[in-house]
């Protein structure tokens, strides 16, 4: 009996390992940019192409920046998410239409819902790569300094807003 | 009617005109994107290189690439801003830091456990053979049994 017990401990370790591994998502890769300030760029607007969008403009608040594009299955997905957190109204949300055609942008806010006071337009994707965006959507909270505090990779959930961004906004607001 | 047609045949040049410049005209910058490609990881299929992957991104990271090679940034230089954005994951050979040290050690860990686990269950087997001696009565039977086999075949 007792020869047996050392190879089951080491299956039993290997099980919680593979067991561990099984609820990791590969596709979550930690962002180097939490805790770093949000990189300044100055974009067009989506539906007043005069005008331009920057991260200093909303200096002073917390904030979330949700990149998103019309071609992109998660954004969809998200959106009800967005719309509800837009008509509670705690937290501005300022969209990126990310690598987007500009008639294909406007149509999807038309028939979806738009959440966002402004959408800033980043057609060629290089705005995304500063913040290293490799899946839209991404959703980042700002907060009154202009530093980045979370990352969302994906889709937001009611979870996810609940548990973490709506109680990290409130912590932000309050300081 | 002329200089329609001729407007017309030309119009193909103007088109050419907006697109980026692939550098291919240039094979020392071309090769230096190829060395760095390999060793980046593309995000969004990531078990390909920044060199195999067809996706969007890999796409516009290369165009970046490309434009800081143009700009004479050093390897170190361009590895570093894409540090920055996409953390060390974006690099095929993680670098040795305190939480990869277990990446690093590892193989070497287990290297050294196996040698050392071989070791023992070799000491132990041989203790085992010289521990039984056969006696002349166990060794008259053996004889005895091996030749009936004889006969039999």
């Amino acid at each position: 009996m007792k020869r047996f017990l050392l190879p089951l401990a080491v299956f039993a370790v290997l099980v919680g390992f593979l067991a561990v591994g099984l609820t990791l998502n590969p596709r979550e890769v930690p962002s180097p940019l939490v805790g770093k300030p949000a990189p300044a760029f100055l974009l067009p607007q989506l539906h007043d192409q005069e005008k331009t969008f920057a991260p200093a403009d909303m200096a002073g608040q917390v904030w979330l920046l949700n990149v998103w594009a019309s071609w992109c299955g998660g954004c969809k997905e998200e959106h009800p998410v967005l719309m509800q957190m837009a008509q509670a109204g705690n937290v501005p949300i300022y969209g990126m239409d990310y690598k987007d055609r500009r008639e294909d942008a406007l149509s999807w806010l038309r028939r979806q819902g738009n959440p966002y006071p402004v959408t800033a337009v980043d057609a060629e994707g290089r705005i995304g790569i500063d913040y290293g965006v490799y899946g839209v959507p991404e959703t980042y909270v700002i907060d009154k300094q202009g530093v980045i505090r979370y990352k969302q990779i994906g889709p937001l959930d009611d979870e996810v807003v609940a548990k973490t961004i709506m109680p990290l906004v409130k912590e932000l607001q309050a300081k | 009617m002329k200089w329609l047609m001729l407007v017309v045949l030309l119009m193909p040049g103007l088109a050419w005109a907006g697109e980026a410049k692939p550098l291919a005209e240039d094979p020392v910058a071309e090769a230096r994107l190829k060395h760095l490609a390999v060793e980046l990881r593309c995000l969004v299929c990531q078990n390909q290189t920044l060199a195999d992957s067809n996706a969007p991104l890999a796409e516009d990271l290369r165009r970046e690439v490309r434009e800081m090679i143009a700009k004479n940034m050093s390897d170190q230089e361009i590895i570093d801003f894409l540090v920055q954005r996409y953390g060390d994951f974006v690099l095929y050979r993680p670098p040795v830091k305190a939480t990869t040290t277990l990446l690093w050690i590892g193989p070497f860990l287990l290297l050294v456990g196996g040698g050392i686990a071989l070791v023992l269950v070799l000491r132990r087997r041989g203790q085992a053979m010289t521990d039984t001696p056969v006696t002349d009565e166990e060794h008259r039977r053996v004889e005895q049994l091996l030749s009936q086999g004889e006969r039999r075949s």
